[in-house]
């Protein structure tokens, strides 16, 4: 039997997308098993693998886990990407969770109707220009070093660079009033565990489309 | 100077509640810094204090700290609420994600529309009894031990109890089919610091009253 961590969600992105790139840039490997129907998320419901009836669900290390901050966490702290002391760790809680804020924003737009689009899109573009990225802009300035906490690589770097990525997709000029920003995407895109994760055939999920929209619709609602 | 931690937010529950739960559950006395106006908000933003523009903040060991997860898990992790190791870290983490989830369906329901306000606080607390409470009520029969993790007080507990008076508050009979943890809340609630947490003239704030949403909603809109 594997012991790799056990992914199920369906094929996409949404919630799940997190943890697949934290797993990535520890360089473990993961599988992987998709839902397509409601039928296997009732199943799975029914025989108790859901503590709360929901996804995300990793079985890791003998538990199956859910909720996506507590897997994060969990991910983090055994892969040491999580900081060298309490005021470390709080830093990257605070960086991971506003940028959290920043993300949920994208993973809510695909569903939003036809005609709200624009001014989610919009509101998308205001809050990563003025209120996120310029904070992480002033902390790689003031302290000149490639990582955000503790001049060492952690779960924050991860999941802004899993923002900047996905923000970029919808608005590609983004970054171009922050050049720190910009040194740090490219910086840490090459990083070993991450630059394979970025390659075509790795785990990582495509942008979300319509065939997604629908699977997820199909499965949860 | 006083070394205690300051508590920025307005004179209500909202996001700062958890926070004032757990800082005396703690036995950590604390100040707090009330926003009255939307001017209070503003000041605050404009000299820096607010890394995302935001309140809840905390300032505390020197730190001016910003979003309620980061600032929990810092409190749990210096007051030794968090479990000893990584794998009761995660259960506790679970737990507490859960909760939040249902506080968050009973607390927004007071924010909807008149017309949507009663069935969507029927559907919260419809997730009380029959996804989040028979989880820790089988948690509490399955180990059989006073306390949801670890057999220690941990932050687990401390939200469950304020999760379980936050529902009561809406159907005071919503533990009718679980006993254990009637039994829990029975034994939580005399644990001493907490038990003076929930005494009168105590930081616990009352439930957000319909009348006074309009001026809260005045200090962030």
């Amino acid at each position: 039997m594997s012991e790799k961590p056990r992914l199920v969600y369906v094929n996409g992105r949404g919630r799940m997308e997190p943890i697949r790139w934290l797993l990535a840039a520890a360089g473990v490997e993961f599988e992987e098993k998709f839902l397509e129907t409601r039928e296997q998320l009732l199943k799975l419901i029914e025989d108790g693998s859901l503590l709360f009836q929901q996804l995300p669900l990793v079985e890791i290390d003998g538990m199956k886990m859910v909720q996506t901050r507590a897997i994060l966490s969990y991910i983090a702290g055994k892969y040491n990407l999580y900081g060298k002391d309490l005021k470390e760790r709080a830093l990257i809680d605070m960086y991971v969770e506003g940028i959290t804020d920043l993300m949920h924003m994208l993973l809510m737009f695909p569903f939003s109707p036809p005609e709200a689009k624009e001014k989610n899109l919009a509101s998308i573009a205001d809050r990563a220009t003025k209120r996120y990225f310029p904070v992480f802009e002033k902390v790689l300035k003031q302290h000149g070093q490639d990582f955000l906490v503790g001049n060492r690589f952690s779960w924050a770097d991860v999941q802004l660079l899993e923002a900047i990525l996905a923000v970029e997709e919808k608005i590609p000029a983004v970054l171009s009033g922050f050049p720190q920003l910009q040194a740090f995407k490219t910086k840490i895109s090459n990083m070993p565990t991450i630059k394979k994760f970025l390659q075509p055939g790795s785990p990582r999920k495509p942008p979300p489309d319509e065939h997604y929209v629908a699977t997820v619709m199909e499965v949860f609602k | 100077m006083s070394g205690k931690p300051i508590l920025h937010y307005c004179n209500a529950r909202g996001r700062m509640e958890s926070i004032r739960w757990l800082l005396a559950a703690a036995g950590v006395e604390f100040e707090e810094c009330f926003l009255e106006t939307k001017d209070d908000l503003v000041n605050l933003k404009t000299n820096g204090s607010l890394l995302f523009q935001q309140v809840p903040m905390v300032e505390i060991d020197g730190m001016k700290m910003v979003q309620t997860k980061a600032i929990l898990n810092y409190i749990a992790g210096k007051y030794n609420l968090y479990g000893k190791d990584l794998k009761e870290r995660a259960l506790i983490d679970m737990y507490v994600e859960g909760m939040v989830d249902l506080n968050e369906a009973i607390m927004t329901s007071a924010y909807q529309p008149a017309n949507k306000r009663e069935e969507e606080l029927a559907k919260a607390l419809d997730k009380a009894t029959n996804r989040y409470f028979p989880v820790f009520e089988k948690v509490l029969k399955d180990h059989g031990r006073d306390f949801l993790v670890g057999d220690k007080l941990s932050r687990a507990d401390v939200q469950l109890l304020e999760t379980i008076l936050i529902a009561e508050e809406q159907k005071p009979d919503i533990l009718a089919k679980f006993p254990l943890l009637q039994g829990f809340k029975a034994r939580t609630s005399n644990i001493p610091n907490i038990k003076k947490f929930l005494q009168p003239g105590s930081p616990r704030k009352p439930p957000t009253l319909e009348k006074d949403i309009p001026k809260l909603m005045a200090i962030f809109h």
